[in-house]
């Protein structure tokens, strides 16, 4: 399909809206266009040209926008994985509820004695809390948790929008009860009202974790090839598969942040050599202040797919010594087998499919590196709650002709995906029924469908078979009834 | 004693049972998530929610996930800032803006806590929307306050349906009139098969009747190749003319007490409550109720289903009898449930609903002393998984009944665990099976005993390993 069609079908797609919602809905989508070559050094520069695309501001009420809030970016993403804490949803119960084990953080440890990852936590308000404040509750919360959980190693209170609204002073009550109890107890500010998105829950919860976490402990053994995972929630096992990788290389992963992750050595990761970062969007504030407090460098990797992980492997070791290079190439010549068999097998079934994704975080463009391993084309990707600096690392990732949607609605990706007709179109719980009943094949591509990992050497064998599955899956011969004269 | 064995000891339960503020994995959801359930039973309605666009991310996600179907639902995005000025404005744009991509029939607003904890006028807000242009006058928008901090899910199902009916209904009751038909409110129910159940049922019966609210298509709508937004089955005009209804079941009185107390008190309705019907003895006293308002007898085909059902009761009693349940859910589904495994010689143990109250405790309580068999169990209303799980591991029981939230204890307990009520995200396709009717009846007897013939076969040693069970 040429440029001008699609975007002229933008255009008119976008005239279903009323006159400012289709102003402002016109600013977020775009198609990539034949340009002079942004080169990943530029990444980071301001202009990307005709395919400038706003982002990060919020959404229109009424649209259907997939987005979450700052209680999801914050307790759902990046403090709920820490699996030797209690993460209390402050609050009414619902956030909890719907929040409750449903991201598929895995992790370590007996749950209920040092794992706390697949449980609701709540405070439960009642009217008289919002009427009277929360405060004497929360400290009794604090000790309840405490006499009914030893081993927990902190409290992390994570607000909902009633506590922000209500005035309660969490971070008096939070430092009383650190103090009473001997354990960190950390107010976060992550009510859902605040912000656009899930992204400023993101950042406060990394603000949250510099103050009251990190630095707090000491390595006992520092050494020269110490890392730090950051961003990677261990969705299906995915760190683990990463982490792997990364010590098969000699590298010594001192900690994760945050899936499968321990805030006793989370505490101690400023004393690492180099910060490995994953999910940018989601932590790399918490990179940028190690770095600037105490001038540890970081580095982004992607582990999705071998030539993005040979890439990556080669780019980590690069910036260490000639020992750790030459394990680099030994890991990349070890799997390389494994992985050409992967692409052999299952290439010729997917080669020249045309997929459109629609994800969060590092996926809209993490992610197509993988497919393009398989033969597959990424005709359309865009982010729920991307910044500037996620999609200008994104476009040198997609050819001329992609078709790039920030904070897509569902009216918006209904009718491009009708337009478009993909093979396969990747994106949300939210997202996946509408498809599969127009009978377009889909994964999950925040949870892995509950599949995974998806990340590392062990993850791409599990990431081919899935998307062959969801393609070529007999099922889908039977959409179409055999007396019905034409197909969709 | 290390940590791990100390929380299965009866000294740990009691520090359990002794919490006072601290909630651990309660079995009730917040509000609006009844809401927007109950909203997507309505012919072309659009579940709409005022306040922060986070929570309507989350009551779509989870009621995808147990459904394994789309659903579709609006916020109007409340920030920061409408947090300080109010979110007028957020509606009145809102509903513009979703009025026009979505096109819908209605729009079924609830709130979010934010909005109620600032104090919103949803009637004053839709009416300026109204003279703002956002949406025609005569387009209906019901309005359900649904504080989170209030009740439960089930408590917002009610709500809405009740907000649904007075916006539909204004002007229609013709007193003395009646339309010959009865109306029928399902509540909060994961199993929307049961829905078509309970309407063949009437079919069977020559029982002409509106459901309140019909969302089994929305719910379990065919794959086709085309997507269309709404399949709430029950039409606005029927919604309206509900009020004129010769009389009202609630299938789950604590689901819906204020909308068939409104049925009752302002149309002069007769209304009859039940709990979750399942098993023979429960639906048949719900077909009685039936026949008693609308002086239709029970056909003879319908006799012969209930003879198939007891006779899966008698066939699989050797499965039943004795075994000891512990069971957890929302209060009608607890009754439901616990006059099933009665009558089938099983034993409720332990009976835990974070969202019962003491009027449930005390009908829980007159239930199990209705039958021997029921003098072992007890009812923690108010209570969570944490406490059910000290009550399995110092009070051991046969099997776990409940949602998929109880898969941790049954690990723990080293117990099987069958699935019924929300939400169900860990096995496929049980929402397409009811688990009310006689038919409902031979479904649960089905999975509770061929679960323990499984249970059986997989732990048999090979001297015991058996063909015949």
């Amino acid at each position: 399909m040429k440029t001008t069609e699609v975007k002229d079908f933008i255009e008119e797609l976008l005239r279903a809206y009323p006159e400012k919602a289709r102003k402002n809905r016109a600013s977020h989508i775009a198609v990539k266009e034949a340009e002079p070559e942004v080169t990943a050094e530029d990444a980071g520069a301001p202009n990307c040209g005709t395919c400038a695309i706003k982002s990060n501001v919020k959404s229109i009420p009424g649209v259907m926008t997939a987005r979450g809030c700052a209680y999801a970016g914050s307790k759902g993403v990046v403090w709920g994985p820490i699996r030797d804490m209690v993460h209390l949803s402050h609050g009414p119960v619902g956030c909890g509820y719907y929040s409750w084990s449903t991201r598929r953080n895995l992790a370590q440890g007996k749950p209920g004695v040092d794992n706390f990852v697949p449980f609701q936590f709540t405070s439960d308000f009642q009217e008289k809390d919002i009427v009277y404040g929360g405060a004497q509750k929360l400290e009794e919360i604090c000790r309840e948790i405490k006499t009914l959980f030893p081993e927990a190693k902190g409290i992390s209170i994570q607000s909902e929008c009633p506590i922000g609204l209500i005035g309660d002073d969490i971070e008096a009550s939070a430092k009383a009860m650190q103090k009473e109890l001997d354990l960190p107890v950390i107010p976060v500010r992550c009510e859902g009202f605040r912000g656009v998105s899930q992204s400023l829950g993101h950042h406060i919860a990394n603000d949250s974790i510099r103050d009251h976490v990190l630095g707090k402990g000491k390595l006992p053994d520092p050494g020269p090839y110490d890392v730090a995972i950051i961003g990677d929630y261990n969705i299906g096992g995915d760190a683990w598969a990463s982490r792997k990788i990364i010590e098969e290389m000699g590298l010594r992963v001192v900690a994760m942040w945050s899936g499968d992750g321990q805030i006793e050595t989370m505490k101690q990761t400023h004393s690492v050599k180099i910060n490995l970062i994953h999910c940018y969007r989601s932590m790399n504030y918490i990179a940028r202040h190690m770095e600037e407090e105490y001038g540890i460098p970081w580095m982004e990797y992607n582990f999705f797919g071998p030539t993005k992980i040979e890439a990556s492997v080669r780019a980590i070791a690069a910036r260490f010594d000639g020992r750790i290079q030459e394990n680099a190439e030994k890991v990349i010549t070890k799997y390389k087998p494994a992985m050409e068999a992967v692409v052999s097998k299952y290439r010729p079934r997917l080669k020249g499919k045309r997929v459109m994704l629609y994800v969060g975080g590092l996926r809209p463009r993490h992610v197509i590196g993988a497919y393009e391993d398989l033969g597959m084309d990424i005709i359309g990707t865009g982010y729920e709650f991307g910044h500037a600096d996620d999609y200008q690392r994104t476009l040198p990732q997609v050819g001329d002709g992609t078709v790039i949607y920030d904070d897509v609605s569902e009216y918006e990706m209904e009718e491009l995906v009708r337009k478009l007709m993909p093979d396969l179109v990747a994106s949300g719980i939210k997202e996946k029924y509408v498809f599969q009943k127009m009978g377009f094949a889909f994964r999950q591509m925040h949870s892995w469908d509950y599949s995974g990992p998806y990340h590392g050497y062990d993850g791409f064998p599990i990431f081919a078979r899935d998307m062959d599955m969801a393609i070529n899956s007999p099922t889908w011969k039977l959409v179409r009834a055999p007396w019905e004269k034409e197909a969709r | 004693m290390n940590t791990a064995e100390w929380i299965n000891t009866v000294e740990y339960k009691e520090l359990n049972f002794a919490r006072k503020s601290l909630v651990i994995n309660p079995t009730k959801a917040c509000q609006p998530l009844g809401a927007f359930f109950c909203a997507s039973g309505f012919e072309g309605t659009l579940p709409y929610e005022h306040g922060s666009q986070g929570c309507a991310a989350y009551f779509r996600n989870n009621l995808a996930r147990h459904f394994r179907e789309p659903f579709p639902a609006v916020s109007d995005s409340m920030t920061e800032d409408a947090a300080v000025f109010g979110g007028r404005a957020n509606m009145t744009e809102g509903l513009r803006n979703a009025y026009e991509i979505y096109k819908p029939k209605m729009i079924a607003m609830c709130t979010s806590c934010m909005a109620e904890v600032i104090g919103e006028d949803l009637k004053a807000f839709i009416s300026n929307a109204k003279d703002a242009g956002s949406v025609p006058k005569e387009f209906p928008v019901a309005a359900a306050h649904t504080p989170s901090f209030i009740g439960s899910h089930i408590t917002g199902y009610d709500n809405m349906l009740l907000g649904i009916i007075k916006t539909l209904s204004e002007g229609r009751f013709k007193d003395g009139e009646r339309n010959g038909k009865i109306n029928i409110i399902p509540g909060f129910d994961a199993h929307v098969e049961n829905i078509r159940e309970i309407k063949r049922y009437m079919t069977m019966m020559g029982v002409p009747c509106t459901v309140l609210a019909d969302n089994s298509d929305a719910f379990d709508s065919p794959l086709t190749g085309s997507y269309s937004m709404y399949h709430g089955k029950t039409t606005l005009e029927e919604a309206a003319d509900s009020v004129n209804a010769v009389g009202t079941i609630s299938i789950q009185a604590y689901a819906a007490p204020k909308t068939a107390k409104e049925f009752k008190t302002e149309y002069g309705q007769r209304v009859a409550e039940f709990n979750y019907p399942m098993g023979v003895a429960a639906f048949d006293k719900f077909l009685m109720g039936v026949s008693e308002i609308t002086g239709r007898a029970i056909p003879d085909s319908i006799k012969e289903e209930r003879g198939r059902a007891v006779d899966a009761a008698t066939d699989a009693h050797p499965y039943f009898h004795g075994k000891r349940f512990s069971l957890f859910g929302d209060p009608d589904l607890m009754l439901g449930l616990v006059g099933f495994i009665l009558e089938m010689g099983g034993e409720p143990v332990h009976i835990v609903s974070t969202n019962g109250t003491k009027k449930f405790a005390n009908e829980m309580t007159a239930l199990l002393a209705t039958s021997p068999y029921g003098s072992s169990g007890r009812v923690y209303a108010g209570k969570d998984l944490w406490h059910m799980r000290s009550l399995l591991m110092t009070e051991p029981v046969d099997m776990l009944i409940g949602d998929s939230h109880g898969k941790y204890a049954a690990r723990d307990a080293g117990i099987p665990h069958v699935r019924v009520g929300f939400p169900i995200v860990d096995r496929v396709n049980l929402h397409r099976y009811a688990t009310l009717g006689y038919k409902g009846t031979v479904n649960l007897i089905t999975w509770i005993a061929n679960t323990f013939l499984e249970e059986l076969d997989r732990k048999s040693d090979d001297a015991h390993f058996e063909l015949l069970r």
